[in-house]
């Protein structure tokens, strides 16, 4: 038996949406994560015990356990009180809280690493806390953060594949489907690896572009 | 309206834990005066200076700007709202420039007044066209702080200061992080503002800049206020052992230099 990738060109278009699939999760759920990382760090840095305790434990849920089972959670669990939510959408959401526990971790650490001078000035202006966060303080943490976040990106866009799990038709899902139809796994999973390799060398391209922007306002 | 003098500091005391860094110092700034304060590192001068604007709130003692106390004792929220407001009156200067480095010039000038005075992007424009101006830096207004030599970020960080409009202007060793040769263009523009009457405090290192423009100096030394006096006085006449001494000192190391 000898290898056949002639099979694949067939398949295209089910591989096509397969990565139009992985390509609009990862962006959504990169997205979602970089807000509410931004949110998070906020919470975790400057909110009263009574909210930074609750949600200790929640980080604590996404960190701690496997990202496998919290898309289970939320696709199959929520269900059970109530919340009936697309595939699609569950796969988002889970992906995106789960890397948004992770920015929120580089975003605080980032937060304390701007210069004390900086906050000074703003408050001598008479900024109030709020818009010294807002305005002085966190758009410099997130500018030094956006290396340590791209990374996290690139993870993120692997786990997407995960989301083939609650029946999200996304690349790696895509290329089962076809293998059903050809016995041909290793042509279809090799394919499904040079896309996401392709896709992982737009996200670095796209991250360095963002770096050169910003490299004069630091 | 007022029985305090426009800034006005009453029996200022601070410590931290068991140091005591500021005892009993008392000040009157008229209107317009510039009051220079000198001293060893340690002596609490950039601690006084601090106070004023409470980023170093006082232990005990009053601090008065145009009959408004400064750090009156308030509830946490009501505290907050007081401090922002009053600070739009005090312009600071630090050492180490602060300038916001994500921001352009333009920005660093029109942030406050937008967000505080709510001015339009027209207006606060026009404010950091006239700024920049007064400090020579006009063709510097889109360029970014790390674009910037330290004599022209000090002079930035002069004229976002001052688009505040403020009433007092404190200068916290101002020079003191710039290179010999950058100094005097910084000076230049406080020469500019004292000829225009702005009322300052200048903590410095400087003697013959501060003996140039200053109606009064003060000497600090272990946190209290050693000897007070006109420039000429103290500079050329002083009566404390321990002033003398400070300064002798000083004029030694600058001849070393």
């Amino acid at each position: 038996m000898s290898l056949d990738f002639t099979v694949v060109p067939q398949f295209l278009d089910v591989i096509l949406l397969g990565v139009l699939w992985t390509i609009l999760i990862t962006l959504g759920a990169s997205v979602l994560s970089f807000f509410v990382g931004i949110f998070f760090a906020i919470i975790a840095l400057y909110a009263p015990w009574f909210v930074r305790l609750p949600f200790r434990a929640f980080e604590w849920l996404f960190m701690g356990t496997p990202l496998l089972l919290q898309l289970f959670l939320i696709y199959f669990g929520l269900i059970q009180v109530g919340i009936d939510l697309p595939a699609f959408v569950a796969g988002v959401i889970g992906l995106g809280l789960h890397y948004a526990v992770y920015n929120s971790e580089l975003i605080q650490a980032s937060i304390l690493a701007v210069d004390r001078g900086q906050t000074e000035a703003a408050r001598t202006l008479g900024l109030s806390r709020m818009q010294t966060l807002r305005y002085v303080v966190v758009p410099q943490a997130v500018r030094d953060v956006i290396p340590p976040i791209g990374n996290n990106m690139i993870a993120l866009l692997k786990d997407s594949a995960l989301v083939s799990v609650i029946g999200v038709s996304e690349l790696t899902l895509s290329a089962q489907q076809a293998i059903g139809r050809t016995f041909r796994p290793f042509e279809f999973y090799v394919t499904a690896a040079a896309f996401y390799y392709a896709i992982n060398l737009i996200m670095e391209a796209v991250q360095r572009r963002i770096e050169r922007r910003i490299a004069l306002s630091r | 309206m007022t029985d305090t003098a426009f800034v006005e500091i009453r029996n200022a005391a601070k410590s931290f834990g068991s140091l005591q860094v500021l005892r009993d110092i008392n000040l009157k700034v008229e209107r317009g005066q510039i009051v220079a304060i000198i001293g060893p590192s340690g002596s609490g001068k950039s601690t006084l200076l601090r106070a004023i604007n409470e980023l170093d709130p006082l232990s005990s003692g009053e601090i008065w700007l145009e009959g408004v106390q400064i750090n009156k004792k308030l509830p946490h929220r009501q505290y907050e709202r007081h401090v922002n407001q009053v600070r739009q009156d005090i312009g600071m200067v630090f050492q180490h420039f602060n300038l916001f480095p994500h921001l352009t010039v333009r920005e660093n000038i029109t942030l406050a007044p937008k967000l505080l005075k709510g001015m339009s992007a027209g207006e606060a424009n026009a404010l950091a066209e006239q700024q920049l101006a007064k400090v020579g830096l006009m063709e510097k207004i889109d360029a970014y702080p790390s674009q910037l030599s330290g004599g022209q970020k000090q002079r930035v960080a002069i004229a976002r200061a001052l688009a505040m409009k403020p009433k007092v202007m404190l200068f916290d060793e101002a020079t003191s992080a710039l290179d010999p040769e950058l100094v005097e263009e910084v000076n230049l523009v406080m020469k500019q503002l004292a000829e225009e009457h702005m009322t300052m405090i200048i903590v410095t290192h400087e003697m013959g800049f501060a003996e140039s423009v200053c109606d009064r100096v003060l000497f600090m030394d272990g946190g209290v206020v050693v000897e007070e006096g006109p420039p000429e006085v103290i500079f050329r006449n002083p009566e404390n052992e321990r002033t003398r001494a400070f300064l002798r000192k000083h004029l030694q190391t600058n001849h070393n230099r």
